[in-house]
């Protein structure tokens, strides 16, 4: 529907067929135009977001202490020196503060990818293969989330021992159980496609399938996905790091910070500064967790192909 | 014009109408006049894109959402349209003018009975008691010659077949007894042996209760056998407006006259003896017990193209799923070259594969939306034939010659793309495996008659050029007369006839192939009258 073809003759040419063509952009300029017309809301998770990444890289420099220096002052209020005072073996918490981030988002970040690319390709598989495979697969799926998943992580936990390790593959294992399900439905509308056949009678193999028929077609979805997976994941770590179970001191992370200093919020009456000092660590996950939402809200709204007009 | 003296029901004059896309307004209808009397028949005739479709919803004095109607003046029955207030023209909408969708199982809703549907409008505007109305809409079913009229209309949108849906369309806008009916496609999606019995019905009771029409269409054929005149659009302009039977026996534009391209392709048929592909005894099923094929045997000689017709259900599609190893038949052999294939997809080699190449019927979903024309195509080029870097890049660029497109498609996803250039693309990515037969499913059918007849001439040059061997999957004769050496009609899952095209083509037929041939919409304005008689007596 272009309206250069007013004075075109009937000599039939099929590269004269009017269609829109996109303007080619570089991928920078798509970038560009792409943050132009994010809303506030995103750009505020974006720029927190960074800010986190900011200090979970920098840690060592920012930080004025180390992660696990002891000082002989324990409980002490806030101060020059102290700017968050100390923990209760004598650990700067402003210090552990910044060393959480790292901790914390690290292995959240580790864990969610993993689980992805399991729950991912197994979805996908189970999509393509529509067999036994697939009922196995999600007979089992079915078993593993039929079982609150925090009882679960704390028992295997105990059984296994709880390091890091150990913590990573566990929540990712539980976790993917989600993912998978959310892959097999998107992949299975994919699969039946003409394109997904057509690649099948070419001799393809599974993987090619896998990676460049139907990833790429199901990417959006994924994606957001990804970022609230990342969310649960972050709360299940803090959450299993509150009850003694997830990182082990003397690793500073923000949900063992919370269990270790939740005996201070007793003294408000006294020094309400003290009594915040908990709080911190359980506000920069909260913030974390609105901060990442924010912007998959505003990226579903975007692939879902959902206009407000 | 007909009858001068008729009383005008619709006038537009100099419409036209603006649609958003890439961020700024372009002009989809530039400036349109247009006429109807009452009673009269208008065919608006075009390609896809020619604007028809907004045309025919403007005479509501609707716009699709994005689009804007911006000037112009569009008169019903005395009254400006444009200027009316959205309550006014929703009051006009339903009761005097009502509109028949393209597909009928889409705008029906599911969870509703078929009477209920049909009645819905008249009784909101309290046109007629619910009652009243319910049993007008059983003599309109009954007009409409839908089976069990007393009762069909306590079935759901499910339960009756696609043509039976149309009609319980055609009943629903009858319903409130309007001044103007706009049918926008509704036989494009049926096939040629029900759109007969669907167009019969439709004429039938427009001309009954004296109803004028707009008739949308991109099928020239079909148009002759409904309207009164012929408007032929094209971008969004008027080419030529004349009677019917004037516009056929004489076109004056060369647009108009290229609309029945297809229809002049003709191919010699030649005989050959040196079969490429055999299909013996093939028996399929879906899983279950009942048989989609039973007994197929099909010749395919080398270098020829063997078309498959019948409609939809017969069985063609299940014939190729059989051919290619999608579906592995339960009995029977196919034999390759001489040499059986494996049944099933997995036990054949690659070289098997690479030897019988498969275009599709809607190359929307034959492509991946994500892949770029030089993924696309050089795909089985590296799959196959292990090329890559610049002998990659150079191949894709030669059979993009082929196709007569240019290197400036390289990097287009298949969104970017015109129907027509879409299947040339599926055509070089069957090529590009330097196949011995392609297998087309119904390519065509998706495709204006121009596009048509671009491809189908591509695809004739490509086996001379080539020596290709085709099995053509359609319903539509006019394209087997215009491909086709040799003719398979089936029928139920079962092959009725095979032979040269002259020997199917030339009585006498079998019953089926007799009901199928003369289904075809003819070029003549009083086909369908003569057919009708015909079957009748």
């Amino acid at each position: 529907m272009s309206d250069s073809n007013n004075n075109q003759s009937t000599n039939y040419t099929a590269a004269g067929e009017v269609t829109l063509v996109k303007a080619r952009r570089s991928f920078l300029e798509n970038l560009i135009r792409t943050l132009k017309s994010a809303p506030p809301t995103a750009w505020f998770g974006m720029v927190v977001i960074a800010a986190y990444l900011f200090v979970a890289l920098f840690a060592p420099l920012l930080a004025p202490h180390g992660e696990a220096e002891v000082f002989p002052l324990a409980y002490a209020p806030w101060s020059d020196e102290f700017i968050l005072g100390t923990d209760a073996l004598g650990r700067d918490v402003f210090s552990r503060l910044i060393y959480g981030a790292r901790n914390t988002i690290g292995i959240a970040v580790a864990t969610t990818l993993l689980a992805f690319i399991i729950g991912g390709s197994l979805g996908v598989i189970a999509a393509i293969s529509r067999n036994w495979m697939d009922q196995v697969l999600s007979r089992f799926v079915d078993v593993l989330m039929a079982i609150p998943s925090l009882i679960f992580a704390l028992m295997l936990l105990s059984i296994f021992g709880a390091n890091a390790i150990n913590l990573i593959f566990i929540i990712a294992v539980l976790d993917a159980t989600r993912v998978f399900r959310l892959t097999r439905a998107v992949a299975l509308n994919v699969v039946v496609m003409d394109y997904v056949e057509a690649a099948r009678l070419r001799g393809e193999g599974l993987g090619w399938v896998m990676r460049k028929e139907i990833l790429p077609n199901i990417m959006p979805p994924l994606v957001a996905e990804f970022g609230l997976r990342f969310c649960f994941v972050f709360l299940t770590i803090a959450a299993l790091s509150f009850l003694g179970v997830g990182i082990q001191p003397p690793t500073a992370d923000w949900g063992s910070m919370v269990r270790e200093n939740a005996g201070l919020i007793q003294f408000a009456e006294y020094d309400l500064t003290a009594a915040l000092t908990p709080m911190i660590p359980a506000a920069a996950i909260a913030l974390l967790t609105v901060a990442v939402n924010f912007v998959v809200d505003w990226f579903l709204h975007k692939t879902s192909g959902l206009r407000d007009e | 014009m007909s009858d001068n003296n008729k009383e005008i029901l619709l006038e537009m004059r100099d419409v036209r109408i603006d649609g958003y896309s890439d961020d700024r307004w372009h002009e989809i209808i530039k400036g349109v006049d247009l006429t109807l009397r009452r009673g009269e028949i208008l065919g608006l005739i075009g390609e896809s894109g020619a604007g028809k479709s907004t045309l025919g919803l403007a005479a509501m004095g609707f716009a699709r959402p994005g689009c804007k109607i911006s000037s112009g003046s569009i008169k019903f029955d005395g009254m400006e349209l444009t200027d009316m207030s959205e309550k006014d023209q929703r009051n006009l909408r339903g009761s005097r003018i009502c509109y028949v969708a393209q597909s009928a199982a889409a705008s029906f809703n599911p969870a509703h009975r078929l009477l209920e549907q049909t009645v819905e409008a008249t009784v909101q505007y309290k046109l007629q008691s619910e009652n009243d109305a319910k049993q007008d809409a059983r003599a309109l079913y009954k007009d409409l010659q839908l089976p069990d009229p007393e009762n069909i209309g306590d079935r759901y949108p499910h339960q009756v077949s696609g043509g039976q849906l149309q009609r319980v369309m055609t009943a629903m806008a009858m319903s409130s007894r309007p001044d103007l009916i706009i049918f926008d496609e509704p036989t494009t999606a049926l096939d040629v042996t029900t759109q007969v019995e669907v167009l019969a019905a439709m004429r039938e009771i427009v001309e009954k209760f004296n109803t004028a029409a707009i008739y949308i269409t991109h099928d020239l054929a079909v148009v002759a056998q409904m309207a009164d005149t012929i408007k032929v659009l094209r971008y969004g302009e008027t080419v030529e407006d004349a009677p019917t039977r004037a516009m056929l026996s004489d076109p004056q534009e060369d647009y108009t006259k290229s609309l029945w391209a297809v229809r002049s392709i003709e191919k010699q048929a030649a005989p050959s003896d040196d079969i490429v592909l055999e299909v013996r005894g093939v028996d399929a099923s879906y899983g279950g017990s009942v048989k989609v094929l039973r007994d197929v045997n099909i010749k395919v000689p080398r270098g020829r193209t063997v078309a498959v017709v019948g409609e939809s259900g017969s069985g063609k599609s299940t014939t190729a799923r059989s051919i290619t190893g999608l579906l592995p038949p339960s009995k029977g052999e196919i034999l390759f070259n001489g040499q059986p294939l494996p049944a099933a997809l997995k036990n054949r080699t690659k070289e098997q594969l690479q030897r019988i190449q498969m275009i599709y019927q809607m190359a929307d979903t034959a492509m991946n939306p994500r892949h770029t024309v030089r993924d696309i195509i050089g795909r089985p080029l590296q799959f196959y034939l292990g090329l890559s870097g610049t002998a990659l890049d150079r191949k894709v660029l030669d059979l993009l010659q082929l196709i007569e497109l240019d290197e400036s498609f390289m990097d287009r996803l298949p969104a970017e793309l015109s129907g027509g250039q879409k299947q040339r693309i599926c055509i070089a990515r069957a090529l590009a495996a330097e196949p011995e037969l392609i297998i087309c499913d119904e390519v065509t059918s998706a495709l204006d008659q121009i596009v048509q007849e671009g491809i189908l001439k591509l695809l004739l040059r490509l086996q001379e050029e080539l020596g290709i061997t085709y099995i053509f999957i359609t319903h539509d004769i006019a394209t087997v007369r215009a491909i086709s050496d040799e003719i398979v009609v089936m029928f139920q899952g079962k092959v009725i006839e095979q032979g040269s095209k002259e020997a199917i083509m030339a009585p006498p037929y079998p019953e089926y192939t007799e009901l199928l041939l003369s289904s075809v919409p003819e070029m003549d304005p009083d086909w369908l009258t003569n057919l009708l008689a015909q079957r009748a007596s």
